[in-house]
């Protein structure tokens, strides 16, 4: 593993991580069935977004990018609150329901 | 460490639509929860207060920017023009009207409180950051204070299983279209290393890009185009549509397609015409696919729907169709008539929804269910004016000479075939006769079709006073606007331009 100890990371691996992190995340999205995964597969695609600011603002040594990055975090969370909110008073109606159980709007 | 902080000038008058409606959010939270429960149509009443306030400080603004001139501010996060001011004015109108028609309705349903005329009030906010966003990250930062006070609102019928489901899909996607969007940003701001919109116009005029080296911009374009479509809701991001529409409480389903409408289309013009006028051979192809499938299998889809609140989602995305197509002729190189066309169209369209969205919140009766065309039959033995003033809304959506719909589709059209784009001219135009099927399906069923049994023991159609001063408004608007397009059609050739 001595080729890995040399290598240096470049800002194209960082992005690299971060499109494939998206694509997990978009994945998760659309083949996942509980309500609870899916969002934290949209939770991982936020993050994965945040670690591109990172590297980006990092390469062009602008603190723009990076500073973006904590207006991110709080907009993710604010969606969590909410998000948790609608997904635990659907559950109570209905325990363990999942993404295909909630499909009464249909047509 | 002697270094002060710099603060941006603050352009106060610029923001004071802003911060009526932000402290008047903040009394009504505040005073609800140490106060006694007020009569409900109070709480409607402070907000149409705010709205209205807002309403005529913005026209201060309008004649402030006619003799200033526009201007960015804040640190050029704001960009404040006549464009931002005319969807200002449409956002704090539709504010208005939707509280209004929302009275009745939590009283009908007993869903008291102050908190959703509160998170009207949050979304509006939102919308109007977003309209006046010259930077993406502020951009961003409305987008989500918009959307996730509607995923609040969506799921705001507490007793019903559907408003639920609908604020669930509705959160779920919503949240899957902003990270595209976010990355799109990301990548954008990868290419030209700024997240201003103007200064991202100004980087991309002056860049030469070798063949093969701009696919981080091209893939920041793709990514912001998918998070816009599925705001705006055009054919293939559609599919949240119907259902978060019917499963939404009526009012906010008529809040979802104005204000929610209004802002997305405005920041997508923005974006497209401020940051990326040089890349227009890039993205107006893309606009114009969209624009065609949308116009298409909206109004194909609406036709075989059998709930009305169904038929309305993809009669929406129909109109979204006919925006974007105005879009596609903004996108063309010299073109002036494709955004004043864009602008009449989200204007008028959102007093015509949400005209229509009152008229069947009251028809679907207690317990919001009675919204499939069943529900509407009889209605105009037994409420005629209010029977009339449907007709009115579905006549303009379906392009009736003499009513505001048809000055919005002219106008689109008219401008697409300005810019020699004939055969967008005429699919739309095919689309739209389809759609016609529509909205002549729902006025068969509230005019000609028969009572049936079991019709009288239902529920008798009440029609509240607010209810009535929404509707009378809009059908008022829809066919002044009809007779006399003139001065709106001034006004949004006024708006038509962007401050940079």
């Amino acid at each position: 593993m001595s080729f890995l100890a040399a290598a240096t990371p470049t800002t194209t691996w960082y992005l690299i991580l971060a499109a494939v992190l998206f694509g997990i995340g978009a994945v998760g999205v659309l083949v996942r069935r509980n309500p609870l995964v899916m969002f934290m597969c949209i939770e991982l695609m936020l993050n994965a977004v945040n670690l591109s600011f990172v590297a980006l603002a990092k390469k062009m040594g602008d603190i723009g990018g990076q500073t973006t990055v904590f207006f991110v975090m709080v907009v993710a969370a604010a969606e969590v609150v909410v998000g948790l909110g609608i997904i635990v008073s659907i559950m109570r109606r209905r325990p363990g329901a999942t993404a295909d159980d909630i499909s009464a709007l249909k047509g | 460490m002697g270094t002060t902080m710099q603060y941006p000038s603050i352009d106060w008058l610029a923001v004071t639509p802003l911060i009526i409606l932000l402290a008047g959010m903040m009394v009504n939270l505040v005073l609800a929860a140490l106060t006694r429960p007020w009569p409900r149509a109070w709480y409607a009443l402070g907000t149409v207060e705010l709205a209205v306030a807002a309403v005529i400080v913005e026209m201060f603004l309008w004649h402030d920017i006619g003799r200033d001139g526009s201007r960015v501010v804040i640190n050029d996060a704001l960009s404040i023009d006549h464009f931002t001011v005319l969807c200002w004015i449409g956002i704090a109108g539709a504010l208005a009207l939707v509280s209004l028609s929302t009275a009745d309705y939590l009283r009908r349903e007993q869903l008291d409180g102050p908190e959703v005329y509160a998170l009207y009030i949050c979304a509006a906010i939102g919308a109007m950051i977003m309209t006046a966003a010259n930077d993406m990250v502020v951009l961003f930062l409305g987008l989500e204070t918009l959307s996730i006070a509607l995923y609040v609102l969506a799921a705001s019928h507490r007793r019903r299983s559907e408003s639920q489901e609908s604020g669930l899909k509705y959160f779920i996607l919503g949240g899957f279209a902003s990270a595209f969007l976010l990355y799109g940003i990301a990548l954008l701001y990868g290419s030209t290393g700024t997240t201003n919109i103007s200064e991202m116009g100004r980087v991309l005029s002056g860049q030469v890009f070798l063949k093969g080296d701009d696919a981080m911009l091209l893939a920041g374009i793709a990514l912001l185009l998918v998070g816009l479509a599925f705001k705006v809701a055009v054919v293939p991001f559609h599919f949240w549509t119907p259902d978060v529409y019917q499963g939404a409480p009526t009012p906010v389903t008529a809040f979802m397609a104005s204000v929610g409408k209004l802002a997305a289309f405005a920041t997508m013009t923005r974006i497209l015409l401020v940051a990326l006028p040089t890349r227009i051979e890039d993205w107006r192809p893309v606009v114009w696919v969209l624009a065609v499938l949308s116009v298409v299998v909206g109004s194909v889809m609406a036709v075989v729907q059998t709930d009305v609140k169904r038929m309305l989602a993809y009669s929406s995305i129909s109109h979204a169709g006919f925006i974007m197509i105005g879009i596609e002729a903004a996108g063309h190189v010299g073109d002036e008539d494709g955004l004043p066309s864009v602008l009449l169209y989200l204007i008028i369209y959102s007093v015509l929804v949400i005209g229509t969205f009152t008229v069947v919140s009251l028809v679907s009766r207690t317990g919001d269910a009675g919204s499939d065309l069943g529900s509407f039959r009889g209605l105009g033995r037994q409420r005629p004016a209010l029977a009339l003033a449907m007709t009115v809304f579905l006549l303009a959506q379906a392009g009736m000479p003499a009513t505001s719909g048809f000055i919005a589709k002219f106008g689109v059209i008219t401008s697409a075939a300005a810019n020699e784009s004939y055969a967008i001219a005429i699919i739309a135009m095919v689309a739209s006769v389809v759609a016609a099927v529509l909205y002549l399906r729902i006025m068969i069923s509230i005019w000609l079709n028969d009572a049936e049994a079991g019709d009288d023991a239902r529920e008798s159609v009440r029609v509240p006073f607010t209810a009535n001063v929404v509707i009378t408004l809009a059908t008022i608007f829809t066919l002044l606007v009809g007779v006399f397009p003139g001065w709106l059609i001034d006004a949004a050739r006024t708006a038509a331009s962007f401050a940079r």
